[in-house]
């Protein structure tokens, strides 16, 4: 198992003020406190208790820091993730991934960052004020008014690997991923399936364990 | 491994090290014939390959600048990649999927076949079936094909179960789990599958033929083969007389390097084939090497292809063992019937959850896309691989608007599909479709064509000077010490996965190669 993408963060509160100075943190998040001056955002959430992901998660805090994008745009991205691709079963924690590759790919990219500000800018207007709060026909109206633009192709594009390619995600879809450490499927079920007639030998010799 | 100076002219200089490129070092050097190859790419290893699809990618894909142009889908898809073949040892023998079918009889002979069909160039292969027969012999003997020399089939996974009982209950006869180049039993020094499911990826079992730990370390214990991996070649010179003299490449360290040699093959794929062709232009050859026919970058072939997956009630796992598990080859004759010539095969394909996301529907999105992505699980996939008609117009040329990391101009790869792919597309869509619902699907789709695997025709192999590249041996027209040892030779593309055939004629080259040299003809 790999290390979910995230960082992960203790619990809030768990660790207490710092022994020399007495400081309380106000957020328990591996972050230095200039990048909040530079008003970048910062996305959190937690995992559902009990879920599947939660039991495989180092923690079920998740947080993402994003360095260039402000909350409300890694916000509004991640909604129009859920409306790209509509998975109940992905946690928010997946569709942050997306806002924090995309802020990835503005930090450094003026014009990057300028097609994806002014995107989330154009969500916010059609909506009316926030995309976020609008309602699922809404979201996906908007959206597809801007398929082709883009802002669009951009966060379409990047949706494809940042929901697709995580361990969070395949733990949802069911793909176990790399096999050659656990052998293949060679005594692990790559002919388990009983629910159609079997091909017999002349088709499909036995296995040579 | 041997060492061979720079200005020693009596070597054999080998462009690629892929399916034919490391077959035919291989086999020259067994014959005591001093081979330097040249490789592209780097040195990966069965301990280096990754069971990650992405980071795999990253490892073995050829990334270098291309451009595409045409009506065919993968330019709109896939506008900067045409083509998913490697740089890397070994080439796409570390990529490809192991499936080893022999060309039928007719398909060496398809203008006579199948007849005048407007807007193709075909043409019959110089050589036949018969006169091949003995190399695939040795080449599934080599490769270790299963179904061939007494070497039992692959056990088949859930995918190739579903695909059987669909295809059973369609009425069709011939479906096995294929005569693939991985061992179902350990040969030849490597193990038996362990059904990794990762075939595309590098095979880390080492099952899998490939170059790259079968006829290059083999190459390499003779004493006379020398590989240079990270050596891009740019160049091939010629003297006055019009023969090739040696190539120019970039080493490792970026380093222009001049080699000096008897004899030039080049096996780069059929992109940078004809690319290298083209970019070699002279005084003396102002279209190119070895082109006075025009024929060379032309009639680009990458096989009608297509994907169908089907979703079902209960779970498949279809990612789980050999990705190419079976087959069904009822419709890889040619049975104008059906309202096409050619023919063309079913195989059973399986992607992970990455992949699946980038080509299921390559633009795609929604809560139709979600849909299938939900019941990863319990998906079944095939492709379709057929013949597809060669065009003058389909070609590779040099796109003199864009230059690589060497300052050279890209290569742009122009395709139009043919109304014959067309219709046989279409056919064998609703072929895929009819297997999956006679096996119990909910749904199926038709997902289009990934980025070409096969990629074939592009300095072919023809009797008359003036209708291809090379003759039956892969011996340019034009230059006599100058050979074509890919795929780039095919005359045409036959519905069969190419590797075997490459290899074959790999193998029949070097036999050509050292006969010559040996009768000092070249």
């Amino acid at each position: 198992m790999r290390t979910i993408p995230i960082q992960a963060t203790a619990a809030a509160g768990l660790s207490g003020c710092n022994e020399e100075t007495g400081d309380v943190p106000h957020m328990n998040l591996p972050l230095a406190r200039r990048e909040f001056l530079k008003g970048s955002g910062v996305l959190m959430g937690t995992l559902a208790t009990g879920s599947l992901l939660a039991g495989l998660a180092p923690s079920t805090v998740w947080a993402v820091e994003l360095k260039t994008l402000s909350k409300a745009e890694g916000e509004a991205i991640m909604a129009m993730g859920r409306v790209l691709y509509p998975h109940e079963k992905l946690p928010d924690a997946v569709y942050a991934l997306l806002a924090k590759d995309l802020d990835g790919k503005a930090s450094g990219d003026a014009a990057a960052a300028k097609t994806l500000k002014d995107g989330v800018a154009a969500l916010n207007q059609a909506a009316g004020g926030n995309f976020t709060q609008a309602d699922a026909a809404r979201k996906l109206a908007i959206v597809k008014a801007m398929e082709g633009q883009p802002f669009f192709g951009t966060v379409r594009g990047q949706c494809i690997t940042s929901l697709y390619d995580n361990d969070m995600a395949y733990a949802t879809f069911g793909y176990p991923g790399s096999a050659w450490e656990k052998g293949g499927y060679i005594t692990r079920g790559f002919q388990d399936l009983t629910w159609l007639p079997e091909p017999g030998k002349a088709a499909s010799p036995k296995a040579d364990l | 491994m041997a060492k061979f100076a720079t200005n020693d002219d009596s070597v054999v200089v080998i462009i690629g090290s892929g399916a034919g490129g490391g077959t035919l070092a291989n086999e020259l050097a067994q014959k005591g014939v001093k081979v330097v190859c040249l490789e592209a790419g780097a040195q990966q290893s069965n301990a280096s390959f990754i069971n990650d699809e992405w980071k795999s990618f990253s490892q073995l894909a050829w990334l270098d600048t291309r451009t595409t142009s045409g009506s065919w889908r993968v330019a709109k898809d896939f506008a900067g990649l045409p083509a998913w073949i490697c740089k890397t040892v070994g080439g796409t023998t570390t990529h490809w999927a192991g499936a080893s079918l022999r060309f039928q009889e007719h398909e060496f002979r398809t203008k006579t076949v199948y007849g005048t069909i407007q807007g193709t160039n075909l043409l019959d292969w110089p050589v036949t079936l018969k006169e091949l027969a003995p190399y695939y012999a040795r080449a599934e003997n080599k490769m270790g094909v299963t179904r061939t020399n007494g070497i039992p089939g692959l056990p088949g996974n859930n995918n190739f179960k579903v695909m059987h009982a669909g295809a059973k209950k369609l009425g069709y006869k011939e479906v096995h789990t294929g005569n693939m180049a991985i061992n179902s039993q350990p040969r030849d020094g490597r193990g038996r599958c362990l059904q990794l499911g990762f075939c595309f990826q590098g095979c880390k079992s080492g099952a899998k033929w490939s170059t790259l730990y079968t006829e290059i370390p083999r190459a390499e214990a003779t004493g006379n083969f020398e590989l240079r991996s990270e050596c891009h070649v740019t160049r091939i010179e010629h003297n006055d007389k019009g023969l090739v003299t040696g190539v120019v490449y970039f080493d490792k360290d970026r380093k222009e390097q001049r080699q000096k040699a008897r004899i030039v093959c080049v096996a780069g794929n059929a992109i940078e084939t004809p690319r290298l062709l083209l970019m070699s232009a002279s005084n003396l050859f102002k279209d190119g090497l070895a082109n006075s026919s025009g024929q060379v970058g032309r009639n680009y072939m990458r096989h009608m292809t297509g994907s169908v997956y089907a979703a079902f009630k209960d779970p498949v796992h279809m990612y789980r063992g050999t990705t190419m598990a079976g087959i069904v080859r009822d419709e890889a004759a040619h049975n104008p019937k059906r309202g096409f010539a050619g023919g063309y095969e079913l195989e059973t394909l399986a992607l992970g959850v990455p992949f699946m996301a980038a080509f299921l529907n390559p633009g795609g999105w929604g809560e139709d896309f979600a849909w299938w992505m939900d019941r990863y699980t319990h998906l079944a996939g095939m492709w379709l691989v057929g013949e597809d008609m060669p065009r003058e117009t389909n070609r590779i040329t040099l796109n003199t608007n864009v230059k690589d990391q060497w300052g050279n101009y890209v290569p742009n790869v122009h395709f139009d599909d043919h109304d014959n792919d067309i219709a046989m597309r279409e056919h064998a869509f609703r072929q895929g479709e009819r297997v999956y619902e006679a096996a119990g699907a909910i749904r199926t789709f038709r997902t289009p064509p990934y980025p070409s695997t096969h990629n074939l025709g592009t300095c072919r192999m023809s009797a008359r000077r003036q209708d291809g590249v090379c003759n039956k041996w892969g011996q340019t027209h034009d230059i006599p010490n100058l050979f074509i040892s890919d795929g780039s030779q095919f005359t045409t593309g036959g519905a069969e996965n190419p590797t075997l055939t490459i290899v074959t004629l790999a193998i029949r080259q070097a036999d050509y190669i050292a006969r010559q040299m040996k009768a000092r003809t070249i």
